[in-house]
This record gives structure tokens, sequence and C-alpha cells, in this order.
């Protein structure tokens, strides 16, 4: 008789649950300009390595190092320190301002500015995006009106979506920036068939998706590395692992088995894993891969490694399963810091200019949002007309909704 | 004018449409250089082009994402899910995606996609190749549902489809696509080219979504078919001897309600029949109306001849299928009602 060992069944769970100290110790982190830089016409066969080491542009003393070195003029780095510290206000008012009943919902994107604000300003301000929920990076660094996404958060008479849409999932034609669906995944190969449309008119625009590590899960993922693979679409697809799926961390959607950016590998595309706290390190992958795309040579995989500081929204508390602290102990930093260390080490900002533009846009923030408050907040009476509920259901409007609309009395 | 029957005529109009719109692409498995399993796409790639006709990887969900996101860049994709039963995997794109992105955009996106799929019973396909899924697109605000039951219908509702700026889900009857089908199966299958809507424009015209059509005028009941079932119902009412008046209502969503309330008022009796299986089926809502609508009108109870609530069985193919005794007896209790 055959000597059978019983099967056991493994589910994964993180090193770390709250009350245990956070180490990240044992965390490999190469060396910031140890990855080398193919030239982007490389085939995709030839950089496995590239998806399983951590490219890295930044070195702990602010120094860029390395190939991948972007050498962005002080101008570009400024105006990404900006933008990503004018988020982070954004975000932190905007948060302050459900605790406070104005709206449903919220969700920051505190120290993941990097991985939607430098891949905004790295693409061609015509190229098209297919954000997750967590790139609100993207419309500020491609200058929509800050009032208009905080009448969006409020509902409210000025709503450019007239009251129909969760907080936070914008939309906006006019900048490249797709509407924001709420369920996961599914931009993913949407961007790849945008990216297909524009080939085939035989445009020069390409298309940018941003996916979190959790939703790699989902069949959309699946299908959109198949299609852009197959069909060499310009797209550039990234996955913000930020380790965090809610509760879940990155090993229950597969991440300790293989990174992600080496799901890249079985469909033929490059994989690059990028320090995606790292401002420039995002702006040079996302560079290469516009490169790569705008030759027609197709697809990237980027993964932007990550840490979702806070909650995954107003209605979450991490503090349930993770270590209070373990934000804090990351072990590559925060993208605002870290590149405004940059930028006072090349002599182009100080830490006076810093605090005058912090308070600057704390009061520009504060401005904002007491005139988009003029609007109206979520549950107030300045909202839009409750007609719009009936709107745009179809081009036009059919019989069976004038009837309801009438039933409402609108 | 040619003879056409229906697969024919929906090749003519995605020819039309690919002739005339540079904006229009037709894709889907087996689609491109093979013209689809069902011959649908046969020779449109090599007449109009590898990237205007092509081969997709099997992959319902990724088909109808990349032509939401060809919509979004402006073109107007024509997908086929190769038969309707395979439709899943793609039905978050469809409910969530393709049916709200000018909702929650306010009009900023929308979903020009035109997704064609064979539908329906009758050609032994069991469970995996003979469902009628079309109350879950019905029941989708944001999508329109249209189902042609001859080949003229075919082209110009297909024309329509493509034309049309919302999503539409475009339900082929398959067991038609050759001939008409009066619901007995043991008798020899006629040809489309004895009908008369066989009978097709060679060049460009429509048939407006939202139109139901009479295809058989009665004064004593109403029966409300689509698809496949407009034949044999129209070959019941023969059978019947009741001066029954046909409805095929071509478009599901946005419905006909005139057609179908100016019928009622008539005859105040109404039949509603369907492949699809009973219980929240599309008849539901169409008893709904009629009742909601024409009640003093009604001399009797609303029927509903339809599949049986259970999967698509193989062996039992015709006793599954509403064929025309059942729909006769329907007919003759209403008349009784």
């Amino acid at each position: 008789m055959k000597n059978r060992i019983s099967l056991s069944l493994r589910i994964p769970e993180p090193k770390y649950r709250p009350g245990d100290p956070p180490d990240f110790s044992g965390m490999a982190i190469p060396e910031a300009g140890s990855a080398r830089r193919p030239e982007s016409h490389v085939s995709a066969n030839e950089i496995p390595d590239l998806a399983y080491t951590l490219i890295r542009v930044l070195d702990g003393d602010g120094n860029a190092v390395g190939p991948w070195n972007p050498k962005l003029d002080a101008d570009t780095l400024r105006r990404g320190l900006r933008t990503m510290m004018l988020t982070r206000v954004y975000d932190e008012r905007m948060y302050r301002a459900q605790r406070q009943g104005k709206t449903s919902f919220y969700m920051k994107c505190t120290g993941e500015e990097a991985t939607s604000i430098a891949p905004a300003i790295a693409l061609q301000p015509d190229d098209m995006c297919f954000p997750s929920y967590r790139q609100q990076g993207i419309l500020i660094a491609r200058n929509y009106p800050l009032i208009e996404m905080m009448c969006q958060v409020y509902s409210n008479l000025r709503d450019p979506l007239k009251g129909r849409q969760l907080p936070i999932m914008y939309s906006s034609r006019e900048h490249g920036f797709f509407t924001i669906s709420g369920n996961l995944g599914t931009q993913y190969c949407q961007a790849v068939g945008w990216a297909m449309a524009s080939a085939y008119k035989g445009d020069d625009r390409i298309a940018a998706a941003w996916i979190g590590e959790g939703a790699t899960a989902e069949g959309d993922f699946h299908h959109a590395l198949t299609f852009a693979s197959v069909y060499r679409a310009p797209v550039i697809l990234n996955v913000v692992n930020n380790q965090w799926a809610i509760s879940s961390f990155q090993g229950l959607a597969g991440g300790d088995e293989a990174t992600f950016a080496a799901r890249a590998i079985g469909y033929g595309l490059p994989g690059l894993r990028v320090d995606g706290n790292d401002f420039l390190a995002a702006y040079a992958a996302t560079r290469w891969a516009t490169e790569r795309a705008r030759a027609n040579l197709g697809a990237t995989l980027i993964e932007f490694y990550t840490y979702r500081v806070e909650g995954h929204s107003t209605s979450d508390d991490p503090s349930r399963y993770r270590p209070a602290d373990e934000g804090k102990a990351w072990p590559l930093g925060d993208p605002i810091e870290r590149l405004k260390t940059h930028l006072i080490t090349l002599g182009e900002w100080s830490e006076e200019k810093h605090n005058a533009l912090h308070k600057e846009l704390v009061e520009h923030v504060r401005a904002t949002g007491r005139e988009a408050e003029s609007f109206g907040t979520l549950g107030g009476d300045q909202k839009p007309s409750v007609k719009e509920m009936f709107e745009d259901v179809y081009k036009e409007m059919p019989w069976h909704l004038r009837r309801q609309r009438q039933q409402v009395g609108v | 004018m040619a003879t056409m029957n229906m697969i024919q005529a929906l090749n003519s109009a995605m020819d039309v449409m690919l002739a005339r719109d540079p904006n229009v692409l037709v894709f889907g498995e087996d689609v491109g250089y093979f013209g689809g399993v069902f011959r649908a796409t046969e020779g449109l790639q090599k007449k109009h082009g590898l990237t205007r006709c092509f081969d997709t990887p099997i992959g319902e969900g990724g088909i109808v994402a990349a032509a939401i996101g060809m919509g979004a860049y402006g073109l107007r994709p024509v997908v086929e899910i190769q038969f309707a039963d395979y439709i899943y995997p793609a039905f978050d794109q469809l409910v969530s995606e393709a049916a709200r992105l000018r909702y929650r955009s306010a009009g900023d996106y929308w979903a020009p996609l035109t997704l064609r799929t064979p539908y329906g019973g009758g050609i032994f396909g069991g469970q995996t190749h003979s469902q009628s899924p079309e109350a879950l697109f019905t029941h989708v605000a944001g999508l329109k549902t249209v189902i042609p039951s001859t080949p003229y219908d075919a082209k110009g509702l297909l024309i329509s489809a493509i034309e049309d700026d919302d999503p539409v889900i475009f339900l082929e009857p398959k067991r038609i696509y050759n001939g008409p089908f009066d619901g007995h199966h043991d008798r020899p299958i006629s040809p489309w080219a004895k009908h008369k809507a066989s009978d097709v424009p060679e060049g460009h015209y429509t048939v407006p979504l939202g139109k139901a059509a009479v295809i058989r005028a009665g004064n004593d009941l109403t029966v409300l078919a689509y698809g496949t079932m407009v034949h044999v119902a129209v070959a019941a009412a023969e059978e019947s001897g009741i001066d029954a008046e046909v409805i095929d209502l071509r478009t599901l969503v946005p419905i006909d309600i005139d057609a179908i309330v100016g019928s009622v008022e008539k005859t105040g009796r109404c039949v509603i029949v369907h492949e699809a299986t009973r219980t929240s089926g599309f008849g539901a809502e169409l008893a709904a109306l009629v009742q909601e609508n024409c009640f003093y009108h009604l001399e009797a109870p609303i029927e509903r001849v339809t599949g049986w609530d259970t999967p698509y069985p193989h062996a039992f193919e015709w006793d599954y299928f509403p064929g025309p005794r059942r729909i006769v007896e329907a007919m003759r209790r209403t008349m009784e009602g």
C-alpha cells in the first residue's frame, strides 16, 4: 500500500497583526541605482529580472542615482512636489469634511501620491487615463479644478456628476480621466480597448490604467494582459501594490508567490517593479513604458511598490487588522519627504520654502472648500434637481422613464 | 432587393456599416478569417481588412471591456458573443459598465456598442447552446434589448443598433437563421426564400428600435411574441381558428407600449409567448404592463406560454419548447375565460 501523507490547506496570513511590532528589516530593498535600465525597445523576454528587483532612483541622502535617473529639471521636480502636497492637503480637508458629516464617503491616497502623479506628469496631457479609485492625483496633476472635485464629493448643486455617483468617483473627459467605476478591475481591459482604438486610428495617444494589487485577482486583469499582449496595445498597465486591500494583505492576491510585476512575464510583456514612494523612479518607469508604447512595441506592466498609510476609506478602521504603527515602520519612506529632500540636496528648495508652500496650499484648499460648500453639502437643500435622476440613462429618455419621472412629480 | 436568409441579412448589415463608417469594427471569437461559427461575418475581413473584422481571444469579459474602451475612444464596436449562453463572463462589463457609463459620468462617456449573440433553442444545443437570457438584460437600466424575427428586420434593426449611441444587446434567434420555424419540429424545414421578409434591400436602411410590428392582424386575442416564437405563434393562430393578432415586439427595451395597449384594448385577451424560463421571465413584465395599462379592457386572465423553469434539457427539447400545441391550448383557455 502506498504511503500517503495527509494534505493540509494553507490560508496565507500577514506577518503582523494588531499588537505585533512591525519589522521590515527582512524585506529585500535593492540599493537605489542598482537596477539596470535596458533600452525601451528590448524584448520582454530579456528583462525578467526587472520584475523582481526594485527600480529606485532616490537614495537615502536624497541623491538621484543610477541609470533610471530621469534627470528632470528643477521646475518639473517642484511641480511634482507641489502636486503631491496639494493632493495630500486636499485629502486631509475632504477626510475631515466626511467626519463632519458633509459627505458620506471619502478615500485618501496618503503615501501613494507618487504612483498617480509621477505617471500623470510623465504622460502627455492628452493620453487617456483609466484610474481605479485612489488616483485623484491624476486629476490634480492635470489641473482639473479642485472645486469640481469637492462639489462631486458633496453631491451638491455644482456636482459635475449631478448627484449620481459615490463621492470620489470622478469623471472628466476633458482631462482624459475615465469615469471611475467602483467595481474593481473593470477599467483595466477597457484601457486596452481604448489603446487598441488609438492604434487602429493611427493616433499617437496612448492609454494608462491603474489597478490595486488586490484586484489583480479579478478576471479583468487576465483579460487586460491577454488582450494587451495579443494586440500589442499601446497601454501602460499600472499595479499599485499598497500592501492592503481593505483588510486583506497582498499575499491574499498571490503576492508572496511572485511579484505583481512578474505577472507580466507569462504574457510576454515587460514587467517593471518600481519603488512607488520614489517620484523619480515612478516617473522614469512610466517614461520608459511610454517610449515603448509610442514606438508601437505595446504594453508594459508596472508594479508600484508602496504602502497604504491610511484606512481603505472613511468606512474602514485599519487598527482592527494591522499594527497601528506599520505605516511608520514602512522602510521606503514618504514620497513627499523624499522628493523634498532631493530638491533641497540639489539646492533648489528649502525648509522655509516648503513650509510656505504648505501654508499656501492649505489656504488655497480652505478657500476653495468654502466656495464649494457655498453650493451645498450632502444632505442639505442645495443639490441637483431630482430630474437628473432620470437623465442620461439613455441618450434619449424612453417613455417608461418619462412616465416614472412624472410619478416623482418633476 | 435580394433574397437573404437571416445570416445573410445580418452579414449585409455589418458589410454596409463597415463600408459607411470607418469607426465601425466587428470582432469576436472565430469572427475574422473563419467568418463566425454561424457564418454571420463571412467575407467581411477579406473585404474590409484585418483591422476592421478580427478574431479575439476566448474571453467574453475582455471582448466587451475592449469594446467599451473603444466606444469611449469614439468607435462603434460590433461584437459577437458566440452563443448567448457564453455571455455571463461579460455580465459585469455589460451591467456595471456599458449600461452605466453615460449615467455615472453625466454624459461624459458612453458605450455605443452592439453585442450580437445567437440565442434560443430548437437546435439540440443542450444547456449551453440554447438559452434565452433576454430578461437578464431587460432588467438592466441603460441597456437596450433587440430581437429580430425576419431577415428584413434583422438587417434594419442591426443597422439601427449599430448607429445607436446606447449599448444594444442584439439577440439573434438561431433556430430561424436559415428559415422560419413554426414549432413543428417533425415537419420539413421551410427556407427563408419562400417568406416575403426574405426580400432585403442590399443597401442601407433601418428598422427603428422601440417599434413593434403586427405580423398577423386579428380582433379576438392578442399574442405577444418575439424571435422564433413569432413564427410559432402565427402557426398556432392559424391552427386554432381564433382571430388572433400576433405582435412581434422586436425591441424589448424600450418596449412599444402603444402597440401592446392598442391591440389588447381591441381584443381584450392576451397570451404571452417566450422560450425563456417562466419565473421572472420577460413575460412577467409584459403581463404586468398589460394589466397596468389595459385592466378594464381585459375579458380573461393573461396567459403565459414559456419554457419550463429548468435548465435547457437536451433530450427533452420538444417537451421543453413552447410549441404550437401549448400555445393553442392557452389561446383556447383565454377565449373561454
